[in-house]
């Protein structure tokens, strides 16, 4: 089956007082239809700067993004702004960590739905409106027609990101992106929302990309995780091979790193910081925190190979053992 | 599980521990943005173009600016006397350099009052809140509330003339905005966890002021400093304008154009080029204080 | 005898009403942020509070600082009573108790060095003569793990991680018994959260401190913390020894909460998949319900529920939890 969006060789370059700088370095990856996958890193790994990217979200100058990104077949940064913004909303959707900054306050949250649909669907107010109610309530809302009413302000946390969501995914869109959805929310309503995204996949068929840096989360709701270091991926796999055998040390230091709620002791750290984009390290771009660190990995940088059935890791060491 | 990297053994991996001395490598940076505002060189040149004739006005004037009938009354420019002479045939140039002297004096004077004064209001006003506040802000909207050179003329004739005096009356019309722009940044730092940790850690409230929340302000503070150089200036220009500045025969710009009125017609110098000379040091000082707080203002607001 | 005893603490925040309410009789209305919180701290004991943002753990911690005043309740710190002393007369009890903000970014003064930071608190107390005060400088920065040459930096120069040592040094340098860590790692990314939380371990063993560790994370609270205390709107619903809470909470919201976190997974099931994840929303902290706090998102609601407010009790040895179903009888 064709997968619904294809990234090749993605790089995102800013233009610097010191030059220009690649944030994003060379990505490419793959999602299937109804498939979850998570894209995993800590903060200046450039996740983020991936998302917007897919969507030409970027600024171009300083910034400058090349690459290929097919969504069904079409190459979206080929695409000029007004084809980019019909596919924004409508096939594509985009939710962001604080659902109250993307949210005009100044508007009943019920308009803003129609507006949303409206912009891409053809069908008349009335309609519209019906099915924004139906949309609110299928995101958990309850009293969806009163509540559609009220002014973001009105809401809290945890429902202004049901909101969001339902904004999402009111015109049936095959690619979901959602960039660290739940980090400002508090855990009990963070799973609500988890869940909801994830019920929501399975009854649409929606493809979901969850960018995030907590593997926890991924963990539990992700069908493949691609981890992200310094600009690069390092890691690929579906999620039970990599929870159970990581192959890259970063990917392995990373859960390490987590505090499980089974454990004492002392928690596995990695010395250092991850590279600002001006000091990236030669060779491996890991080597200088990694404990299994050779000669050779200062030297030469690892490609992306496999490691296993479902799993590919750039580091020299893959395939050797 | 093996003992973590030493996390300060990887000198390359720090993102930015690599400046050897906290100042020098930022201040490259800020002369470069600085340096790429051409109206702010110009500015900076100009600025600079007027302490060099201030500081150096005997090396640089030609003739003694009091000594009259140095040349023919009410002369053109010529090649003797490059802006010409005035009424009493005392050389221009000689004038105008030394009523830079003047000018930058009272400028700077001026500001220097108003901003430390005014930065004290603030920062008490800021920092304590409460009634204290409120009556130090009244009193602030109070002065604000007279235009500045109305308030020089009234200080002028209580006091008396002299450039002293002239730099006292000007100085406290600028103290209100200093108090305002203290005041404003103030409110916004003093809830940083910075200052409750000072709090905390048993710091008293003064102490707490001037190491934590005066050197966290400052960036406005000489931003406003350089913008209202200028303003002085002028303040000041005008004064004399109206025969309340240094007495004559003092060169000084306002009373240079004031005494050229009678002679617009027939020897036009006698006032434009004092003018003019004003319009680039106030232009040129405006200019400079931009590019300033372009150049400083998002590098101090770290 | 405990470090630290804290008794029936409340804050409540009055609302800013409109000039009506304010001059018409009748109640005020107030934020019950904290409501008659009350726990011990033994000496070198690390005590995990953990809630979710509004249960007012963050406030409780800066309450037992005193950072800000209390509306009622006791605080006995090494025997005193704190609440009783002027707020003038607080600079001996400032020796003894500090704090670890969340912050790295902002809990510094950006225009000091990392030296003069953390000498300020030593030069306050007196506590060294100017010729000892590099040396003692140099040690606390070596106790955190960092490097003397440190010491003449600028915190915008230095990374999260190594900004929030600082922010420990500074602390330490007082030579406190107590540390309020109000989510000291929650700002920091997850390979430095696990360095620092180790840091916190080790000066803990090697310096005897207790600690009141402030956190959302649970799984953070497991790794540091003695005992836990869990807060839910304002009061403790749970205290008990780490190993015991983890292993059989007692509490409906403590077993919500564990239910809700994303520890890593098998890959076959999802706890977001599972039915009983928590439903509903936060009642306001201003018009509290009556009966129990928990009461309209509880799954084991009975009709006492509704009537009256828990108390904390002992349900089993070391085991408190204020919740009707362990009500005897």
């Amino acid at each position: 089956m064709d997968p619904v969006l294809e990234v090749r060789d993605l790089v995102v370059e800013f233009t610097t007082e010191d030059g220009p700088l690649r944030a994003v370095d060379g990505v490419s990856f793959s999602i299937g239809r109804g498939e979850i996958v998570g894209l995993v890193g800590e903060s200046g790994a450039g996740k983020t700067l991936t998302s917007e990217a897919l969507l030409g979200l970027i600024r171009c100058p300083p910034g400058r993004v090349s690459g290929e990104v097919r969504f069904r077949g079409r190459n979206l940064l080929a695409l000029e702004e007004p084809a980019l913004a019909r596919i924004r909303g409508k096939e594509i959707a985009m939710i962001f960590q604080n659902p109250g900054a993307s949210l005009n306050p100044v508007f009943r949250v019920g308009d803003q739905l129609v507006e949303a649909m409206a912009l891409h669907l053809g069908d008349g107010r009335g309609v519209l409106r019906r099915r924004a109610a139906q949309i609110l309530t299928r995101v958990g809302i309850p009293s969806a027609a009163t509540r559609a009413r009220d002014y973001p302000h009105q809401f809290s946390g945890g429902m202004a990101q049901r909101v969001m969501i339902g904004m999402g995914v009111a015109c049936a869109p095959g690619l979901l992106i959602a960039d660290e959805p739940t980090t400002a929310l508090d855990v009990t309503i963070q799973a609500q929302v988890l869940s909801l995204i994830r019920r929501l996949a399975r009854e649409m068929g929606m493809a979901v990309l969850l960018v995030s840096h907590d593997l926890g989360i991924v963990s539990q709701m992700c069908h493949r995780v691609i981890v992200m270091y310094a600009g690069r991926i390092v890691e690929e796999a579906a999620i039970a091979t990599v929870f159970r055998a990581p192959a890259h040390p970063y990917t392995r230091a990373l859960i390490a790193c987590l505090p499980g709620l089974d454990d004492g002791g002392r928690l596995g750290a990695i010395g250092g910081v991850m590279p600002g984009l001006k000091a990236v390290p030669r060779g491996c771009r890991f080597h200088p925190r990694c404990n299994l660190a050779e000669p050779r990995c200062a030297v030469e940088e690892p490609v992306l190979r496999p490691a296993g059935a479902d799993q590919i890791a750039a580091c020299h060491l893959v395939g050797t053992e | 599980m093996a003992r973590p990297l030493d996390v300060e053994a990887l000198p390359a991996q720090a993102p930015r521990a690599t400046a050897a001395t906290p100042g020098a490598s930022t201040a490259r940076r800020w002369w470069r943005r600085f340096a790429r505002n051409r109206g702010a060189v110009f500015g900076l040149a100009v600025f600079l173009a007027i302490i060099l004739m201030a500081v150096f006005a005997g090396l640089l004037a030609p003739y003694d600016p009091l000594i009259q009938g140095v040349g023919p009354a009410n002369a053109a420019p010529t090649w003797t006397h490059w802006a010409g002479t005035d009424s009493f045939g005392r050389d221009m140039l000689s004038r105008i350099i030394y009523g830079a002297r003047i000018a930058l004096v009272v400028g700077i004077g001026a500001v220097l009052l108003a901003m430390v004064v005014g930065v004290a209001l603030g920062l008490v006003a800021g920092y304590y809140g409460g009634w204290v506040d409120v009556v130090i802000m009244r009193v602030m909207d109070g002065l604000f509330a007279f235009p500045i050179i109305i308030l020089a003329i009234a200080m002028m004739a209580v006091m008396g003339f002299g450039v002293k005096n002239v730099i006292i009356a000007v100085g406290v019309g600028f103290v209100a905005p200093f108090a305002r722009v203290t005041r404003a940044d103030v409110l916004a730092v003093k809830e940083e966890p910075y200052i409750e940790a000072a709090r905390l850690a048993g710091v008293p409230g003064p102490a707490i002021i001037a190491r934590h929340v005066l050197p966290n302000v400052l960036a406005p503070i000489i931003v406003q400093a350089a913008l209202r150089v200028s303003g002085a200036i002028i303040t000041e220009s005008g004064l004399s304008f109206l025969g309340l500045g240094p007495p004559p025969p003092t060169p000084v710009w306002g009373s240079m154009i004031a005494e050229g009125r009678n002679f617009i017609v027939m020897a036009p110098h006698i006032s434009t080029i004092p003018g003019i000379a004003l319009m680039v040091t106030v232009v040129g000082l405006n200019l400079l204080g931009d590019g300033l707080r372009d150049a400083l203002d998002p590098r101090l607001r770290r | 005898m405990p470090l630290l005893a804290v008794e029936d603490l409340v804050k409540h925040f009055p609302l800013r009403e409109g000039l009506l309410t304010r001059v018409l009789p009748g109640r005020r209305r107030v934020v019950r942020a904290v409501d008659g919180v009350s726990f011990t701290i033994e000496p070198g004991e690390t005590l995990g509070l953990v809630g979710e943002s509004g249960c007012g753990k963050t406030t409780t911690g800066r309450l037992v600082l005193r950072a800000i005043e209390p509306t009622r309740g006791r605080i006995v710190f090494d025997g005193e009573d704190i609440t009783a002393r002027p707020p003038g007369q607080l600079l001996p009890f400032r020796r003894k108790a500090q704090i670890v903000f969340q912050d790295p970014y902002t809990s510094l003064n950006p225009r000091m060095t990392i030296g003069r930071i953390v000498a300020e608190p030593i030069r306050v107390h007196r506590l060294a003569t100017r010729r000892e005060l590099p040396d003692r400088v140099r040690a606390l920065l070596d106790m955190v793990g960092l490097q003397p040459e440190h010491a003449g930096r600028y915190p915008h120069e230095l990374s999260g991680g190594q900004r929030q040592r600082v922010g420990i040094a500074r602390a330490l340098a007082v030579g406190p018994r107590l540390i309020v860590g109000d989510e000291a790692v929650s700002a920091l990314d997850v390979s430095v959260r696990a360095q620092i939380l180790n840091l916190f371990v080790e000066l803990r063993e090697s310096l005897g401190l207790a600690y009141l560790f402030v956190s959302h994370d649970l799984g953070v609270i497991r790794f540091v913390s003695h005992r836990v205390a869990v807060m839910y709107l304002g009061t403790l619903v749970e205290v008990a020894p780490t190993s015991a809470l983890f292993k059989q909470p007692l509490h409906p919201y403590t077993q919500a909460l564990m239910a809700a976190i994303p520890i890593i997974g098998d890959g076959r099931t999802s706890i977001f998949d599972q039915p009983r994840l928590l439903e509903g929303e936060l009642p306001s902290p201003i018009d509290l319900p009556r009966g129990c706090r928990f009461a309209s998102r509880c799954p084991h609601r009975f009709a006492r529920c509704d009537d009256a407010e828990p108390p904390l009790r002992e349900a089993a040895p070391g085991h408190a939890v204020a919740c009707h179903l362990y009500e005897g009888g």
